[in-house]
């Protein structure tokens, strides 16, 4: 076997390996456990490094294990699930330092970081799928590795988030499943394929696959968080911190939205998809989730579940983008995959930098919080603007391609859907900068840890914001460098729509 | 020289006698017993696997009057299940009597001297019945497997055990004597018991349909299907942990895989569609009536046997499947698929009780909601029971997620997509019952993390987990390799 077919499946191993072996490990182990989660990370980056170049170059990495007969194991590279390796396994570097630092001296440390470890080799496998059947392997297996992640504190809330959590994730699953097999049983085994399997399918099988491009939507749509189906991700805001962060930004929500480009562009193909209707559907659903989560976000003082709605409504944008037909919007809609995640990350560090060190909560407690730790909310700020889509952020790229492409492709309704949603998303976000910038500070904050330090909090906790907000910041000032994801995103549309 | 395929039988009971002769040792000469019956069954699936289909006539006098033994792809299939399983159970077994709580190191004692020979002489049982090749030679095993189970079973002495295991007991032997009217009808109206010859004269009319219907009827009544899965629970719920796990893992499956041996080579062919949907039909009742029981149960090990109800169930939902659907190569996907089903759940439900029995030790009781800190406590246990409940749902990368994918896409080609309903109803039903066990491993109380406590018992119940929940998922292919000496293919 050559390098080239054993690296898809040595980027998922480098954090599957090192998480199993951290289960095993006594609680007391910090340093070993601490080379075994950054040496793993620093492994799989370094492999993916490697495998990016390789696909840049036109190299084919493709792994392949006969499960059974006709259903096949495929692990493969293409533009796209590099462009998620690459994601994920840049965040999971740092959201791993931010765990560290965020779970110091807490209970069950090794229990969490093995889950940990898996739950991004899922995330990992699923971005590397080459078929269907793959693909819903590690997305179930994703749901399984999540749900000790959100039930970890082992409170009462947290065993109702996580109950709420694995009922909407595994019923999705469950219906995911029945859309591939029905898929398989009607044109076989189903191989992600540029343009699509289905260009040239019988016109008899065509109501039958319509029906189950819908299944499919339902299926993905639970852990992409569609309205009506996004109910789980607020109720799962109860988990620490680095999970919330993983989350809503690489692994859950993600392996959702990054189906619904699969099945979009590589499985149904876009042609098809726009000549049935299917993409239309698909725009209205995006349209209607963006402005709810926004709507929703409005009104909640938690702070963490005004980011968690903020999410529904943001991740829709991937599912936009898919749903208008042209390469520039199928651009914004691709870059917002890492522009998103980048982000929210970003946000989530920062609540989590609150909590942890002043004990806020809720925004109405954020008064005069940046005088207090002036990094964090810069990095907040940051995040939030770029939600908004103020330039130069990232986020303004992404909504920048949607309308560009909406407006190119004759879809002038996504137009005020964007405006709308850029106001309610500034709604939500500028009072938070307004309270943390320019109100005094509150006498006492609601639960202050003791400093250590000259820093505003614990480096652990502080550099990983500061670092994914400067990464916010070059993607969207660097936009037009090589290798750039936005450029990146670009070489992914041009090798789906070229035909 | 002995005969191979006799020594896997031969092995164990030898066992039982050298641990009835020697008591005090019983603990160590079982463990040494069970190792070498382990190596010798072990051995037939590898020859199987490689050179094909074992067939020895003991006595020298030829079919149809000597004692045949065969070893084709399904006996060495399940055989080798069963002896990893039966191994592992052996070991935890090793400690799980030798470790009494204080004031109870009398009772256990006696009950380890008991223990062994029974458990040997149900080994020696089982390994006959995988490999017997005739009727009747079928009967006697199934009736020793009966009575050294229902033995076993009661081994706790108290009064819910005795009431259950005198009750499975009974179902028992009326399930072998339905069985054995059925052979005999077979036997005055053809003059053969050999399953191979008698294939070879068996026509459709009313005596193969009455005997199927009577070999079947007590075939089924000891597989638990639903309605006759009435003894299963009470009586798995309340033997001691490993005789559970031997219970449920291999002694239902030793009936199921009766009915599939001669649906097979027997009956498949000349039955009629009907008879295979009834079979569908109570399966599939089992799947919901089960997983639904499962949801409810208080304790935890009744959890586990109303879920084996719900498991025999999916393997009786490939019955229709497989009559529905030609010759070739999707049928016999399928029948490898249910094979798969119940090595699987094989391997899954014994450590699943084997973990079960763990937490009940350390917690002194096995009721759910009380379970407090034990799950967490235990993470060996509580992740075997985690690994066995992904199989048990069908999770990937389990083998019963393959197995259910060929099921799943087979029903929808043939559009019988009621099957798939129930299927995914127990599915997401499993989903509850299992979880509802995992979310205790999850508390407040910080633990001392220790992954391993008890080595000798958790590792055994952890490696059969992970074998149904990782290797026979990912590395079925063999599989069909072994099933394609003389079963399919």
């Amino acid at each position: 076997m050559s390098p080239d077919t054993l690296l898809p499946p040595a980027i998922v191993l480098s954090s599957l390996l090192p998480g199993l072996l951290i289960f095993f490990l006594k609680e007391k182990s910090h340093r070993l456990r601490t080379a075994l989660n950054l040496g793993g990370a620093v492994v799989k980056l370094t492999l993916v490094v490697w495998m990016i170049k390789g696909v840049y170059d036109g190299h084919e990495f493709e792994y392949r294990w006969a499960l059974a007969p006709g259903l096949e194991l495929v692990l493969s590279a293409d533009a796209l699930s590099v462009l998620f390796v690459a994601l994920s396994s840049v965040l999971w570097l740092v959201t791993t330092v931010y765990a560290i630092g965020y779970l110091e001296d807490s209970p069950n440390r090794s229990r969490f970081f093995g889950f940990f470890s898996i739950c991004v080799s899922a995330t990992v496998g699923i971005a590397l799928s080459g078929n269907l059947l793959t693909f819903v392997l590690f997305y179930e297996i994703l749901t399984l590795a999540t749900y000790p992640l959100v039930a970890h504190r082992g409170t009462p809330d947290a065993a109702q988030g996580a109950k709420v959590y694995l009922a909407y994730t595994m019923s999705g699953g469950a219906v995911l499943l029945i859309g591939a097999i029905g898929l398989q049983s009607l044109v076989g085994p189903v191989e992600f394929t540029q343009g699509g399997i289905l260009g040239d399918s019988a016109e008899a099988l065509r109501p039958a696959l319509i029906i189950l491009f819908f299944v499919l939507l339902a299926g993905l749509g639970v852990k992409a968080a569609l309205v009506p189906l996004h109910g789980w991700l607020p109720q799962a805001m109860v988990a620490p911190a680095p999970v919330s962060a993983l989350l809503h930004a690489v692994a859950v929500v993600k392996a959702g939205a990054f189906g619904l480009i699969r099945v979009v562009y590589d499985v149904y193909g876009v042609d098809f998809a726009h000549a049935n209707g299917l993409l239309f559907a698909l725009g209205i659903l995006a349209s209607i989730t963006i402005v709810y989560g926004s709507v929703k976000a409005l009104t909640q003082d938690s702070l963490k579940k005004r980011l968690a709605y903020s999410t529904v409504s943001q991740v829709s944008y991937i599912a936009l983008g898919a749903s208008i037909f042209g390469p520039i919007a199928t651009i914004g809609g691709v870059v917002h995959l890492v522009h998103q995640g980048v982000m929210k990350i970003t946000l989530f560090f920062c609540a989590g930098n609150y909590a942890e060190t002043l004990g806020i909560h809720k925004v109405s407690e954020m008064d005069g919080v940046g005088r207090r730790m002036p990094l964090t909310s810069l990095a907040f700020t940051v995040g939030a603007l770029g939600m908004i889509g103020v330039p130069p952020v990232a986020g303004f790229v992404s909504k920048w391609y949607l309308g560009l492409g909406a407006a190119d492709s004759g879809a002038n309704w996504v137009l005020i859907v964007l405006v709308a949603s850029s106001l309610l998303n500034a709604a939500y976000f500028l009072p938070i900068l307004f309270r943390a910038w320019f109100r005094a500070e509150p006498g006492a904050w609601p639960k202050e840890h003791a400093r250590r330090g000259r820093l505003e909090t614990a480096g652990a906790l502080l550099w990983p914001p500061v670092i994914t907000a400067v990464l916010a910041l070059t993607a969207g000032l660097f936009a037009a460098a090589p290798f750039s994801p936005l450029e990146w995103a670009a070489l992914i549309a041009e090798r789906e729509y070229g035909r | 020289m002995i005969d191979s395929l006799a020594l896997a039988i031969v092995a164990p009971l030898l066992g039982a006698v050298v641990v009835t002769l020697f008591p005090r040792h019983a603990q160590r000469l079982g463990v040494a017993a069970a190792v070498v019956s382990a190596a010798a069954a072990l051995a037939i699936t590898a020859v199987v696997w490689t050179d094909g289909v074992l067939r020895s006539e003991l006595g020298g006098w030829g079919v149809p009057l000597a004692i045949t033994l065969q070893a084709d792809g399904l006996s060495a299939a399940l055989l080798g299940m069963a002896s990893l399983v039966a191994l592992s159970v052996s070991v935890y077994a090793g400690g799980y009597f030798s470790s009494p709580q204080d004031g109870e190191r009398l009772a256990d004692d006696s009950r380890s001297r008991h223990f062994w020979p029974l458990w040997l002489l149900l080994w020696s049982a089982l390994n006959g019945l995988f490999l017997a090749g005739d009727l009747f030679n079928l009967y006697v095993t199934l009736e020793l497997l009966g009575l050294s189970a229902a033995a076993l079973g009661a081994l706790t002495g108290s009064r819910e055990a005795v009431e259950a295991n005198l009750r499975y007991l009974l179902v028992g032997l009326l399930g072998s004597l339905f069985y054995l009217l059925g052979v005999a009808l077979i036997y005055t109206a053809y003059g053969v018991l050999d399953i191979g010859l008698l294939a070879e004269v068996i026509a459709p009319g009313p005596v193969a349909a009455t005997a199927m219907a009577l070999m079947f009827g007590g075939l089924l009544l000891k597989a638990a299907l639903f309605p006759m899965h009435f003894w299963l629970p009470p009586a798995h719920a309340n033997a001691p942990a490993p005789v559970s796990a031997v219970l449920s893992a291999l002694v239902v499956k030793a009936a199921f895989y009766l009915v599939l041996r001669l649906w097979l080579d027997l009956y498949g062919p000349i039955t009629p569609l009907g008879a295979a949907n009834l079979l569908g039909l109570l399966g599939a009742a089992a799947v919901l009536w089960g997983s639904w029981r499962a949801l409810r149960a208080e304790r935890l090990k009744l959890l586990a046997a109303y879920s084996t109800v719900a498991q025999m169930g999916y393997l009786f939902i490939g019955f229709p499947l497989i009559a529905a659907t030609a010759a070739g190569p999707a049928r016999d996907n399928l029948i490898a698929a249910i094979v798969l089903l119940a090595l699987t759940h094989g391997f899954a439900k014994a450590g699943f009780f084997l973990a079960a029995g763990m937490v009940q030790k350390t917690a002194g009781h096995d009721r759910i909601d009380n379970l407090g800190g034990a799950a967490q406590g235990l993470p060996a246990a509580a992740f075997t029971i985690g690994l066995a409940g992904v199989a048990l749902i069908g999770l990937p990368p389990s083998g019963t997620f393959i197995a259910k994918w060929i099921l799943l896409e087979q029903s929808l080609i043939l559009g019988l997509w009621w099957w798939v309903l129930v299927m995914m109803i127990g599915t997401l039903l499993a989903v509850g019952y299992v979880f509802r066990v995992l979310s205790r491993a999850f508390n407040r109380e910080p633990t001392p993390y220790r992954f391993v406590n008890d080595a000798r018992a958790e590792i055994p119940a952890l490696l059969l987990g992970a074998l149904s929940a990782l290797v026979l998922g990912l590395a079925a292919q063999p599989l069909w390799t072994l099933l394609g000496q003389g079963v399919i293919g």
